[in-house]
């Protein structure tokens, strides 16, 4: 995927170092290869290459990961403009 | 889906009535004080033909081939394994009979055993949906399937119930034994489901305990899809339903380098793809989810295309509106073909700015055919609708690819809406006055 960028600089993935142990479940999930494990902590080695799909979130035991998951879907994204987020919606994905 | 039972010859590895045999290919012993205590294969299910009653004597119909018969010699008899009101899938190869409890009845709980070699009809059934076709009842039906043929020891991988993913799962497994828990994500792949938190904790650990999958094999671990991870908190599913989870690989074809393994992913393994085929594979599909909004279009065309200084006319509407309808062909084929097929060469990140890129391709390849049979105006408003709709449906397209984020695209489509709001009633400014300016 090294091939392939999106737009810099917007992703909503943060990383609390010191709230990490180490587990590398993040460094597993991420299919983006967005963080890896150095000195027995997860850093964030290609964040613009995130695309805040929340795996890594979701199952990082010490919740020294964040982000914001979505789906990246214009037509999704325009039906959440006008009736609001988590609204039900179909033909995505 | 419609669906035929297999040959019976494939059913039931023992005859009705066959007291137990030995065990051949490692299946679950069948617990003592059960009714098939001591066997381990599969016995037919239900009542036996010659339990308590007697049909010795009575006469049995002669099916064979060369027996006179109107109308051909009829099919073979029902297999021991059809039910009323159910019907046994054609890529199912026979069932194993798994004990749910100590001493209950042995078939209550039959596994089915799938091909993994893809028929006709998966084939048919893949073109189908990849077009868009029967795409939301495209699946199969949630629980515990067997490949190969497994032990209690087999690993257990962990599915979605789509149909496509289904099929390629016991593809990319041939030769392999496991057992397959499928959940019931309504028919949509695993990367979309765990999404909409259909391929979730709360699911998998639901499909576990109903299957009774403690009882079927001796460990005490799932493999799920590396792409679940975004629906599925895998620490949670020990306490849920008493199973660990570990990740498998993005791709099943890698599955079976990884279990040989023991269950390790080279880096590769992990990381998305984005190649050439499996872009031009969701083309369409991109298609056929703007019907509405295509049908839409082509109405205002027809209904329009007709008018102008002259009042209406059939030619104008014929000209104007072939013209018309190309251009809105030609710019949905741009964002949803040559965006997808051109990704890597096109310039700029932002896929609006892609659309416009290839729409300009487009533009190009039917400017032939407007050439003499549209004016200047008209044309304007031509290039103005291809631009715009190429530009809308190659931003739409970022909902199919593997590394856009929502954040992103939600800056791109800010950016890029007032332009294509603009380009839109530009379009229709610069159509309608060529009609109307006439003289």
């Amino acid at each position: 995927m090294e091939t392939f960028r999106y737009l810099p600089g917007v992703t909503t993935l943060a990383l609390d170092s010191e709230a990490c142990v180490g587990c590398g479940l993040c460094t597993t999930v991420c299919p983006q290869g967005v963080l890896e494990l150095r000195e027995g902590l997860a850093v964030l080695i290609d964040r613009d290459a995130c695309m805040e799909c929340g795996a890594c979130a979701l199952n990082c035991p010490s919740g020294a990961l964040t982000v914001t998951p979505g789906v990246g879907c214009a037509a999704y994204i325009i039906q959440t403009w006008l009736k609001g987020r988590g609204v039900k919606t179909s033909g995505c994905c | 889906m419609k669906t035929r039972p297999p040959a019976p010859a494939t059913l039931g590895r023992q005859p009705c009535c066959t007291p137990a045999q030995a065990c051949d290919g490692g299946l679950t012993p069948f617990p003592a004080g059960s009714q098939a205590a001591g066997s381990c294969c599969a016995p037919a299910p239900g009542p036996c033909s010659c339990g308590d009653g007697d049909l010795s004597g009575l006469p049995q119909a002669d099916c064979s081939a060369d027996t006179p018969c109107c109308g051909g010699p009829p099919p073979p008899a029902a297999s021991s394994w059809e039910r009323p009101g159910y019907a046994v899938c054609p890529f199912v190869l026979d069932f194993l009979s798994i004990p749910a409890d100590p001493g209950a009845n042995p078939t209550a709980n039959p596994v089915p055993r799938i091909a993994t070699r893809l028929g006709w009809r998966d084939h048919l059934g893949t073109v189908l949906t990849r077009c868009g076709i029967g795409r939301n009842s495209y699946a199969v039906a949630p629980g515990l399937y067997a490949l190969g043929r497994p032990d209690p020891d087999s690993p257990v991988l962990v599915t979605a119930n789509s149909k496509l993913t289904f099929d390629a799962l016991r593809r990319d497994m041939d030769g392999q034994s496991a057992w397959l828990l499928v959940l019931d994500t309504r028919g949509v792949n695993v990367w979309c489901a765990a999404g909409k938190q259909l391929f979730s904790t709360r699911e998998v650990a639901l499909r576990v305990l109903s299957t009774g999958l403690a009882r079927v094999v001796r460990h005490r671990t799932l493999i799920l899809p590396q792409l679940s991870a975004t629906g599925v908190k895998a620490r949670d599913l020990r306490r849920a339903c008493g199973f660990s989870a570990e990740f498998g690989p993005v791709r099943s074809a890698d599955l079976p380098a990884f279990l040989k393994s023991g269950n390790e992913a080279e880096p590769a393994m992990r990381r998305v793809t984005f190649t050439l085929a499996e872009r031009l594979v969701l083309v369409p599909v991109e298609i056929y989810l703007l019907k509405k909004p295509l049908a839409w279009g082509l109405a205002a065309i027809v209904l329009l295309a007709g008018f102008g200084s002259w009042g209406f006319s059939w030619a104008a509407l014929m000209q104007r509106g072939v013209n018309a309808s190309l251009a809105l062909a030609a710019g949905v084929l741009a964002g949803c073909a040559l965006v997808p097929a051109l990704l890597p060469w096109l310039p700029g990140r932002a896929f609006a700015l892609k659309g416009v890129a290839a729409g300009g391709l487009a533009a190009v390849a039917v400017l032939g055919l407007w050439w003499g049979r549209a004016g200047l105006g008209e044309g304007m408003g031509l290039l103005c609708l291809l631009l715009t709709v190429a530009s809308y449906t190659g931003m739409n397209f970022t909902g199919s690819t593997p590394y856009t984020s929502p954040s992103g695209v939600e800056k791109e489509m800010r950016r890029a809406m007032p332009f294509q709001a603009a380009g839109l009633i530009l379009a229709i400014i610069f159509w309608l006055a060529s009609a109307f300016a006439a003289s």
